[in-house]
């Protein structure tokens, strides 16, 4: 492979590990204020044992997610230094702001979240949780602007020399693009936690383990993650396709599989694209679906694939398509036991319903699959760009850097990560194995006394 | 003063603050092992840290992203040239963390303490010793190449006179070692007076050895770097001010042995951050414009050629001062919380 192929694929993997714990941290903050609030204002003690033990899965998630996202600060740099040379002046400042109003908010709180409950009044300690949350979502919202330019990038202008000009701060950080990538992608991270949290609470309530502390924790889940589950396709999800068919339309049709215009197109359900003789092969296909969806038009034209020129083509269609459909199909099935859920905890029934709770504890890893192909499908979409209509991928790498050493760090990241996700699953299930305790958490060296 | 001499100013303080917070628990992390022996006393030296090493680290962050802010091509050539030892750092970072986290989790007893320890010492010490090759590198200059560009291959023939320089050479592993020896006094210093006991006497004790080493090495530092950079040595002529940043150095140097003696480890600590601060100010000083020159002379990368435009310095420092004032607001708080000192008495006993 040539170094281009290894810087993507560098990248791809750090970024799509690093963010296996990013979006459960930014979904579990929300569960640990809901907690705290339930316990604060009517004196919930189960609620209380619920945020402490999720704050513990969520202080441990995000020491993953610090280790592994601290190398992200400097891997726009190491592999792709000519896109970082021209778009600096741009990115640099919601990136520099994440370091000042995310990460230092985040880590001067999290201490006190996981160990100062003793010393500190409900409400202040809830203060704390507020604010570690806050953080958490404030990172996103910064990385999502810095994504949302290479989508659709607003409020610049280009130099002679290629370099890319801050000209508008407001209008990059209220890029219209963004407002809609972050709704859907805050969603699906409150839909992994949803699933994590009922996931284990569902494997208490089998166990017939922490029965109160499970049936609290699924309660809330499934009410958050049924709500979720339908706000992240409508309006999130509806409304940021309806912003790539309009911007990225070729894009737009190689993610629905579209190879050829046409007036009323169909949405298609399931095939396999065929790159060869540029059709769908054993297609399923809703007639005039995706004009309906698109444009609220049953015949409205849909330009295909083969209208554009095949130079602007994602490079590699098929897996975008793939990955834009597995997306779209676990939501909809999220949405389908998410629904039932809270159907059987409206009944009062589902805390006995054991196949659901089955499913629900099996679905663990699904909003990870479904979350890491809705990037792939946001990062395969924009190529060949690496920032839409003003840069290729390919003129964006550092050319200083051989295959051999992109190779070499890329093999190490994969040994390391291996042996941190082994660590990390070992604590994860120690934490699940021990359950809920009633006593505020010291920390593991803490005076007793002072402060 | 320009916008892009203001960026320079609030690029150098963020490193100096990463330096120098960061710095005590890089120390710490060096000397845990010499001055701590029974898992009381281990556990004792990362008790004085662990509220607060997350958060300095998260200083380099922030110098990294006001360094791509301002001046993009500095962060672009510098860390794309450097591609091998940056990601050779970031591992040792992960390591680190693992070292201080992992103690504490899953299997237990002393042998698997004893080896976490380990690797939190080693590669604490590893980071220093990089990030003094890393200031002395870009003290010294690379060899760019015609393009603006440069690749820097771990050595070559490991001298800093050379026609194309490594990272490794003989200058710029001294700057390594004397930042090593630095921050374990300045560690040493954090021990002494943020602990009482076996410990803290251990420290003091240490520190008086590491204090000697540190002010010999800082005095060959910076007559080598007056050999090496010819920058320096004109900066000093043109702008006789630069020297009072070492000169300032010194004089905290001097504070802090004097305070040293009189028990005051206090005292002593903020004269060693004030001597590290004036040591990587100097650096910065008689460097300056350049941010990245090249090896032996002209050329290389400064302040008006790397920076962003106009307007994005402008409007960046419109949230970034509002932003260092919040997250100062953050660590003096953090910082007035943490316990005077702590004694092993103060642990409570440790259930796993």
């Amino acid at each position: 492979m040539d170094a281009l192929g290894l810087h993507r694929l560098h990248f791809a993997f750090t970024i799509t590990y690093h963010y296996l714990f990013p979006q459960l941290t930014m979904g579990l903050g929300l569960f640990i204020v809901i907690f705290k609030v339930m316990a604060y204002r009517r004196g919930d003690a189960v609620a209380a044992d619920a945020a402490r033990f999720w704050s513990k899965v969520f202080g441990l998630n995000f020491a993953m997610g610090v280790a592994t996202g601290v190398p992200m600060e400097f891997q726009f740099g190491a592999g792709w230094s000519r896109f970082s040379e021209a778009a600096g002046g741009v990115i640099g400042q919601t990136l520099a702001m994440e370091g000042l109003f995310a990460f230092f908010l985040e880590s001067s709180f999290l201490y006190l979240l996981l160990f100062g409950e003793k010393k500190m009044s409900p409400r202040a300690h809830l203060g704390v949780a507020v604010l570690v949350f806050a953080g958490s979502w404030l990172s996103g919202w910064f990385i999502i602007v810095t994504n949302a330019f290479m989508q659709h990038p607003v409020g610049y202008t280009l130099a002679d020399d290629g370099t890319i000009i801050l000209t508008d701060l407001f209008a990059y950080l209220t890029n219209p693009w963004a407002f809609w990538q972050y709704l859907h992608t805050m969603l699906g991270s409150v839909i992994t936690a949803a699933f994590v949290v009922a996931s284990i609470s569902a494997f208490y309530l089998l166990s017939g383990k922490h029965l109160e502390h499970a049936k609290k924790c699924l309660g809330v889940a499934v009410v958050v993650g049924a709500a979720a589950t339908v706000l992240v396709a409508f309006p999130a999800g509806d409304a940021q396709a309806k912003m790539v068919a309009k911007h990225q339309p070729v894009t737009f049709a190689a993610m629905e599989g579209h190879f050829h215009t046409e007036d009323g197109a169909g949405l298609v359900m399931i095939g396999q694209p065929n790159m060869e003789t540029l059709t769908l092969d054993n297609p399923i296909i809703v007639p005039r679906f995706l004009s309906i969806m698109t444009h609220q038009r049953w015949d409205t034209r849909i330009e295909g694939l083969t209208s554009f020129d095949r130079s602007t083509w994602p490079d590699n269609v098929p897996l975008l398509y793939y990955a834009y459909h597995v997306m779209v199909g676990l939501g909809t099935m999220f949405m389908a036991l998410m629904g039932l859920s809270l159907l059987l905890l409206w009944r009062k029934r589902l805390f006995s319903a054991r196949p659901v709770l089955w499913a629900l504890m099996l679905a663990l890893p699904l909003p990870y699959v479904a979350n890491t192909a809705g990037w792939l499908t946001a990062e395969l979409g924009r190529q060949p760009w690496i920032i839409h209509g003003l840069m290729r991928t390919r003129d964006g790498s550092t050319l200083e850097v051989s295959s051999g050493n992109v190779l070499f760090t890329l093999l190490g990241y994969m040994g390391l990560y291996t042996v941190l996700s082994a660590l990390f699953l070992v604590l994860a299930m120690r934490i699940i194995a021990r359950g809920p305790s009633a006593a505020p958490e010291r920390p593991p060296a803490e005076p007793a006394r002072g402060g | 003063m320009t916008l892009e001499v203001v960026w320079f100013c609030l690029a150098g303080l963020a490193l100096a603050v990463y330096v120098v917070l960061d710095g005590f628990d890089l120390g710490v992390g060096i000397i845990h092992r010499l001055v701590a022996r029974s898992p009381d006393e281990r556990r004792l030296t990362q008790a004085s840290i662990g509220p607060v090493w997350d958060g300095n680290e998260v200083w380099l962050l922030a110098a990294g992203g006001t360094l791509f802010l301002a001046f993009p091509k500095l962060y672009a050539i510098g860390i794309g040239g450097f591609y091998l030892p940056v990601q050779l750092l970031l591992w040792l970072y992960i390591g680190r963390a693992l070292g201080i986290e992992m103690k504490h989790h899953a299997i237990g007893g002393p042998v698997w303490a004893e080896l976490w320890d380990t690797i939190f010492a080693a590669s604490s010490l590893a980071i220093a010793l990089f990030l003094g090759v890393a200031l002395g590198n870009v003290v010294r200059g690379v060899s760019f190449d015609p393009g603006g560009r440069f690749f820097a291959p771990l050595w070559t023939d490991l001298s800093p006179a050379s026609e194309r320089v490594g990272i490794l050479d003989g200058y710029t592993v001294l700057v390594g070692v004397t930042a090593a020896c630095g921050l374990a006094l300045h560690g040493s210093l954090w021990l002494t007076d943020r602990t009482r006991g076996p410990v803290a006497e251990r420290s003091a004790s240490l520190s008086r050895r590491l204090f000697v080493a540190s002010a010999a090495l800082a005095a060959l530092t910076t007559a080598a770097t007056l050999w090496v950079q010819p920058l320096a040595l004109a900066a000093v002529r043109e702008r006789p001010v630069v020297l009072a940043f070492p000169v300032a150095a010194a004089a905290a140097l001097a504070v802090c042995r004097f305070e040293m003696a009189k028990g005051r480890a206090r005292r002593a600590f903020l004269a060693s951050s004030a001597f590290l601060a004036c040591m990587f100010a100097s650096a910065a000083a008689s460097l300056y414009p350049h941010l990245l020159p090249a090896a032996r002379g002209a050329g290389g990368l400064t302040i008006e050629t790397a920076s962003a435009s106009r307007y994005a310095l402008g409007v960046g420092l419109i949230w970034y001062i509002p932003g260092l004032v919040l997250t100062a607001g953050y660590f003096f708080r953090n910082y007035r919380r943490l316990p005077a000192s702590l004694s092993t008495s103060d642990l409570e006993a440790h259930h796993d």
